[in-house]
C-alpha cells in the first residue's frame, strides 16, 4: 500500500485557517529554514481514504479475540472513551490557576484513593506515562530512600529470570546492578536462591504475582519477609493484577511500592502502542520521595497540591497522561466494589476454562490450576513435527484471532501464553479452543499447512531479518 | 452494578464443573488467608448512565476557557476536524503493540509515515516511534549521549523547568552530573557556556525556542558542543519548524521535543507525545520502538517493528533503554495533522503564531507591560510590569481570558498562537490598561 507521502499532488490540500488579521512581520532570514517540508499534499477525502485502510488492516480488541498473554487485552468500555472526550477535561491547560481545575484534581484524588484502595498502598503518583516508566519511578524511589537513611551501598536489585524483560531494564537505568535469580521448577522464587541472593549490598527485589508463568506464588509472604529482613525492599510488577484484584492486594504480600498498567487492569486501550499509564503506588515509607505533586483534600472539601521536598524530582511533564486516567476512573466507578473482584474471579475462570479445553493437545509448560493466564511448551512439537511456537501463532491469524504471546518467559521453550480476560464469552473461548484443537491436528498430520500460515491476512510473513540488516526506516 | 462480563452466573458455574471445580474460591486456593481481602472499601458500581453523569459533573468543575494566552509546553492550536476522526477510529485505539505484522500493517504503515513525517520536519535521518513526552525525550536523549569518558549533561538554563528537572532526576537514576548553562537577558550566554563544556560533557541541551520564547543561536551553540566533543540535542517546537531552522540545519545530533502541538488537545498536560530524530550514526542508541520497511515472502511491501536487538525483551538489563509503550496513538495523531496541514498549513500557522505574538508584544508593551528581553522570539515573550501578575492574570481570568503564566510578581510568560485573533488581543489589551490605571 501506498504511503501517505506517496499520494495526493502539489497544490491540493485543506482550506483550515482565517487569514492573518495582523501585520504580517517575519523573522530574520538567517533564522529560518531552507529544507523543503515534504509534508503531503492531500485532501480530507484521500486522508480519510487512507487511514480507513490503515484501519482495516490493523487487527483491534473490536475485531475479535486478543488472547495476548501478560498485556490484558481486555474489552475497553465506551463510556470511558465520552468520558476522557468531554471538553471540561480536553480543554483545560495544565498551567490554569488551582481554583479552575479542580475537576481535574477530583479525578486524580479518586484515583489516587480507590487505587491505593485495591492495591494496599499508602499513596499515588499519576506521571509515570506507562508501565515501564513506572518500574523506573518506583526504583528510583527505592533508591531514594536507601540513600535517605545514608545507606548508598545498596546497590542490587534482585530479578526473578521468568521477569520481564522491563525489570532489569529499569533497574539498569535506575542504576542498580540486576542479580538474576532463578526459578524453581515450578516456576515460583526458589526460596534457597533468594535466601543466597540477598545481603547488605541488596536495594530490593522486583516480583509479578502471580507470576509470569500465570500461578501465584504461595510463598509470597516468605519472599518478602527474606528481603525485608535483609534490609531491602519489595517491588511489585502489576502486570499481571488482573488476577487478583479486589481478591488480594500486593500491600498485604508485604511490597512496598507497586506500578499499575492502567491499560491493561483498568481497561483503558492501548492505542497500538500507547499511551498507556503506569501509576505508582507506594507505602508511607516511600511517600516523601514521589514524583511531582500530588492532589490533597483540604478540609473545606476543595482540592490543593502537597509535594515533599525529598521528592526524586519529575519524571515527565506535569501530571502524567491524564485523559487515561480518567477512562480508569470511569471504569473503576462502573465497576465498583463488588465488580472489581468479580472481573478479576471470571478473568481465571476463563484462562482455567480454555486451559482445560486444549490441555490434551497442548503441551502445558505447568500442572494445575492456573490464574489469569497460562503457559504452553511446543518444544515436544518442535521436536516431533517440526513446528514452532511461530507457527502456530501465525495460524491462528488465519482464525481470525490475535495470537499469545509468544517466546516469553524466556525459561519456558517454545512458549505460548495465553491470556483470555473476563471480558470475552463462552462462545468466544469455545471457538478459540476449536481452531487451537484444529492447528495442534494440523501439526500431526499437515505441517507444512502451518509453516505456509498466515495466508488471509493482508501480508504473508515478514522478512524481519532483512528489515534489521538493511534498515529502511522512513519514506 | 456496571459490569463487562458476559457470562451469566449460571454460565459461569457450568464453566466451573467443566474444569472440576464447585466454586470461585477454589480456583484462589493457592492465594494464603493472610492476604486475601475480606471487603474492598469503594463505592457500590454505577450502571452507565449514572458513571457518565458522574464524570460529567466532575469535568463541570473545570472551567474551559475560550481565550487562551498561556503556553509553556502546551500550546492551544487549531486541531483540524479530520484528525479526531481519525484517531477515534476503534481498530487503532484498541490495538496492542504491532508485534504481529501480518495483522498490524495498517498501524505499522502509520509509524512508519510518522516517522517519514519528523524525519522530515526536522532534517534529521532517523526517527523513534514515540517516546512519553518532550521531558523525557530530553531525558532519553541525554541518555544516548553518555558513556565512561562523557557522563556530564549540560542543559541550557533556559529550558522549560520540566524538562530540567526530568533530566536531573533520569541522571540521580544514572549517575550523570547534570550541570546548567547560564543565561544572560534570557538567551544561554555562549561566553560562559564555552567555560564549561569539556572533555567530560557528553552533551548540550538547548530548547528552541526556549523557556521565555526567544530564539536561540542555535547554530552557534551546536558548534560549542562539537568543539568539546560533545553531542547537541535541540528541543523543538514542531509547530515553529514550519518556518525556522531546523535541528538538521543547526548541526544537531539528536532532535527532541514534546508534539503536543501538532494535534493533540491541552488535555490538562497528557497524554501527549515524545518525538526523537537522530542522525544516522545514533541510529542504534536510539530507545524505543522502530518501524522499518521490509517484504513479506511474496514480495509485498510489508512493515515491522525492527532493530530490536537494542530493545529490553531481548537484552534486558543492557537494552538501550526500558521503554516499550510509548505514544503511538498521539503518533497517529501527528502523522493525520501534519497531512491535513500540508506544507501551506503549517508554514501559515506558524507564521500567524510569531506575526500575531510580535503584535501582542508591541501593544501590550504600549499599554505599560514591558518586553523583558531584547532578542527576537516565535511566539511566547515575557513582560515585566508594575502591577503584580497575578492582579493582572485575575482580572484577564473575570473576563473569561486566560492570560499568560506567572513567571513572579513582575514577570508574565505570554503565548499567541494562530487560533488567537486580533480582537481577543484587543480586548486583552484593552483589559490590561484598565487594571494598570486603576491600580496605579
Amino acid at each position: 500500500m501506498q504511503l501517505i507521502t506517496e499520494k495526493g499532488r502539489e497544490g491540493r490540500g485543506l482550506s483550515l485557517l482565517p487569514p492573518c488579521d495582523v501585520e504580517r512581520v517575519r523573522p530574520d532570514e538567517a533564522d529560518c529554514r531552507k529544507l523543503p517540508l515534504g509534508m503531503p499534499a492531500v485532501s480530507e477525502t484521500e486522508i480519510s481514504r487512507h487511514y480507513s485502510a490503515l484501519a482495516r488492516r490493523t487487527h483491534g480488541v473490536n475485531d475479535g479475540f486478543y488472547p495476548l498473554g501478560s498485556c490484558t487485552m481486555k474489552y475497553n468500555p465506551k463510556v470511558d472513551e465520552e468520558a476522557a472526550a468531554l471538553p471540561g477535561f480536553t480543554k483545560v491547560h495544565p498551567l490554569q490557576p488551582v481554583e479552575t481545575v479542580q475537576g481535574c484534581m477530583e479525578v486524580l484524588y479518586l484515583a489516587e484513593k480507590y487505587l491505593c484502595e485495591i492495591t494496599g498502598m499508602a499513596a499515588m503518583t499519576f506521571q509515570p506515562a506507562a508501565g515501564a516508566h513506572g518500574e523506573f519511578t518506583g526504583l528510583l524511589l527505592i533508591k531514594a530512600w536507601h540513600h535517605s537513611r545514608g545507606d548508598e551501598k545498596r546497590t542490587k536489585i534482585i530479578v526473578p529470570d521468568s521477569a520481564h524483560g522491563t525489570n532489569p531494564a529499569s533497574a539498569a537505568m535506575a542504576g542498580f546492578t540486576v542479580v538474576n535469580v532463578p526459578s524453581a521448577p515450578d516456576g515460583s522464587v526458589d526460596l534457597n536462591a533468594l535466601r543466597k541472593a540477598v545481603g547488605e549490598d541488596t536495594a530490593g527485589l522486583m516480583l509479578t504475582n502471580p507470576n509470569t508463568v500465570g500461578m501465584f506464588d504461595e510463598n509470597i509472604l516468605e519472599i518478602t519477609k527474606i528481603v525485608h529482613e535483609a534490609g531491602g525492599l519489595n517491588y511489585y510488577d502489576g502486570a499481571n493484577l488482573n488476577a487478583v484484584m479486589g481478591i488480594a492486594r500486593p500491600g498485604d504480600m508485604g511490597f512496598d511500592v507497586v506500578h499499575l498498567n492502567l491499560h491493561k487492569t483498568f481497561a483503558t486501550p492501548h492505542g497500538g502502542g500507547g499511551p498507556g499509564s503506569g501509576p505508582v503506588g507506594c507505602k508511607e515509607i516511600l511517600t516523601p520521595f514521589l514524583p511531582g505533586a500530588r492532589v490533597m483534600r483540604k478540609e473545606n472539601g476543595s482540592y490543593g497540591w502537597t509535594g515533599g521536598e525529598q521528592t526524586i524530582g519529575s519524571v515527565k511533564a506535569f501530571y502524567g497522561n491524564f485523559l487515561v486516567v480518567v477512562r480508569a476512573l470511569t471504569y473503576i466507578l462502573t465497576l465498583g466494589r463488588e465488580g472489581i473482584p468479580e472481573a478479576s474471579r471470571n478473568a481465571v475462570l476463563n484462562a482455567n476454562y480454555l486451559r482445560e479445553k486444549i490441555k490434551d493437545a497442548y503441551p502445558m509448560a505447568y500442572d494445575g490450576l492456573c490464574m489469569h493466564e497460562f503457559v504452553v511448551s511446543l518444544e515436544e512439537w518442535k521436536d516431533k513435527y517440526g513446528v514452532t511456537a511461530l507457527d502456530a501463532a501465525k495460524a491462528l491469524l488465519d482464525h481470525g484471532i490475535h495470537p499469545p504471546t509468544m517466546y516469553f518467559p524466556l525459561i519456558v521453550h517454545e512458549a505460548l501464553m495465553f491470556e483470555p480476560t473476563e471480558t470475552e464469552s463462552r462462545e468466544t473461548l469455545d471457538e478459540a479452543a476449536d481452531a487451537l484443537l484444529e492447528i495442534a491436528r494440523l501439526a500431526q498430520t499437515d505441517p507444512e499447512a502451518l509453516h505456509a500460515s498466515p495466508r488471509t491476512t493482508p501480508i504473508g510473513r515478514p522478512d524481519e531479518v532483512g528489515a534489521a540488516r538493511h534498515p529502511v526506516l522512513r519514506g | 452494578m456496571g459490569s463487562y462480563v458476559p457470562g451469566t452466573k449460571e454460565e459461569q458455574q457450568e464453566m466451573l464443573q467443566a474444569i472440576g471445580l464447585d466454586s470461585f474460591d477454589q480456583l484462589f486456593e493457592k492465594i494464603p488467608k493472610e492476604v486475601r481481602v475480606e471487603k474492598l472499601d469503594l463505592p457500590a458500581g454505577l450502571p452507565e448512565l449514572s458513571a457518565a453523569e458522574k464524570m460529567e459533573e466532575i469535568a463541570g468543575k473545570n472551567r474551559v476557557f475560550r481565550h487562551i494566552f498561556r503556553g509553556a509546553g502546551a500550546y492551544n492550536h487549531y486541531i483540524p476536524a479530520i484528525v479526531r476522526s481519525v484517531v477515534t477510529k476503534e481498530n487503532f485505539v484498541t490495538a496492542y503493540t504491532p508485534y504481529q505484522a501480518e495483522i498490524s500493517q495498517g498501524i505499522l504503515q502509520s509509524i512508519f509515515e510518522y516517522q517519514t513525517l519528523i524525519c522530515r520536519l526536522t532534517g534529521m535521518d532517523v526517527s523513534n516511534a514515540s517516546v512519553y513526552d518532550g521531558a523525557t525525550a530530553a531525558a532519553e536523549a541525554a541518555a544516548m549521549c553518555c558513556d565512561r569518558k562523557r557522563s556530564v549533561i549540560c542543559i541550557a538554563s533556559t529550558s522549560h523547568p520540566s524538562v530540567i528537572s526530568t533530566v536531573r532526576t533520569y541522571a540521580f537514576g544514572s549517575g550523570a552530573e547534570v550541570i546548567l548553562a547560564p543565561q544572560k537577558d534570557g538567551r544561554t550566554d555562549a561566553e560562559k557556556l564555552k567555560e564549561i563544556l569539556n572533555g567530560q560533557t557528553a552533551c548540550l541541551y538547548v530548547q528552541q525556542p526556549n523557556y521565555y520564547g526567544q530564539l536561540e543561536d542555535c547554530e552557534a551553540l551546536a558548534g560549542l558542543a562539537h568543539e568539546a566533543g560533545a553531542k547537541f540535542i535541540m528541543g523543538c517546537n514542531p509547530i515553529a519548524l514550519g518556518i525556522l531552522k531546523t535541528p538538521a540545519e543547526c548541526g544537531a545530533d539528536i532532535a527532541v521535543g514534546d508534539g503536543q502541538p501538532l494535534g493533540m488537545p491541552l488535555a490538562w498536560g497528557g497524554p501527549y507525545l515524545g518525538f526523537m530524530a537522530a542522525k544516522e550514526n545514533l541510529m542504534r542508541k536510539l530507545p524505543g520502538r522502530i518501524v522499518g520497511e521490509t517484504k513479506d515472502d511474496k514480495g509485498n511491501r510489508a512493515f515491522v517493528l525492527t532493530l530490536q536487538a537494542r530493545e529490553q525483551h531481548i537484552r534486558r538489563e543492557k537494552a538501550s533503554s526500558n521503554i516499550c509503550s510509548n505514544q503511538a496513538l498521539c503518533a497517529l495523531t501527528a502523522a493525520v495533522y501534519l497531512s491535513a496541514m500540508g506544507d501551506g498549513g503549517l508554514k501559515e500557522a506558524a507564521s500567524q503564531c510569531y506575526a500575531k505574538a510580535h503584535y501582542l508584544q508591541k501593544e501590550l508593551a504600549a499599554a505599560g507591560l514591558r518586553p523583558k528581553y531584547s532578542g527576537d522570539f516565535f511566539h511566547e515573550f515575557v513582560t515585566e510590569g508594575e502591577v503584580h501578575s497575578s492582579v493582572v492574570l485575575k482580572w484577564l481570568e473575570e473576563k473569561g481570558i486566560l492570560g499568560g503564566l506567572p513567571l513572579s510578581s513582575r514577570d508574565i510568560l505570554w503565548c499567541v498562537t494562530e487560533k488567537n485573533t486580533k480582537e481577543e488581543m484587543d480586548d486583552v489589551v484593552s483589559a490590561v490598561k484598565e487594571v494598570i490605571r486603576i491600580c496605579s
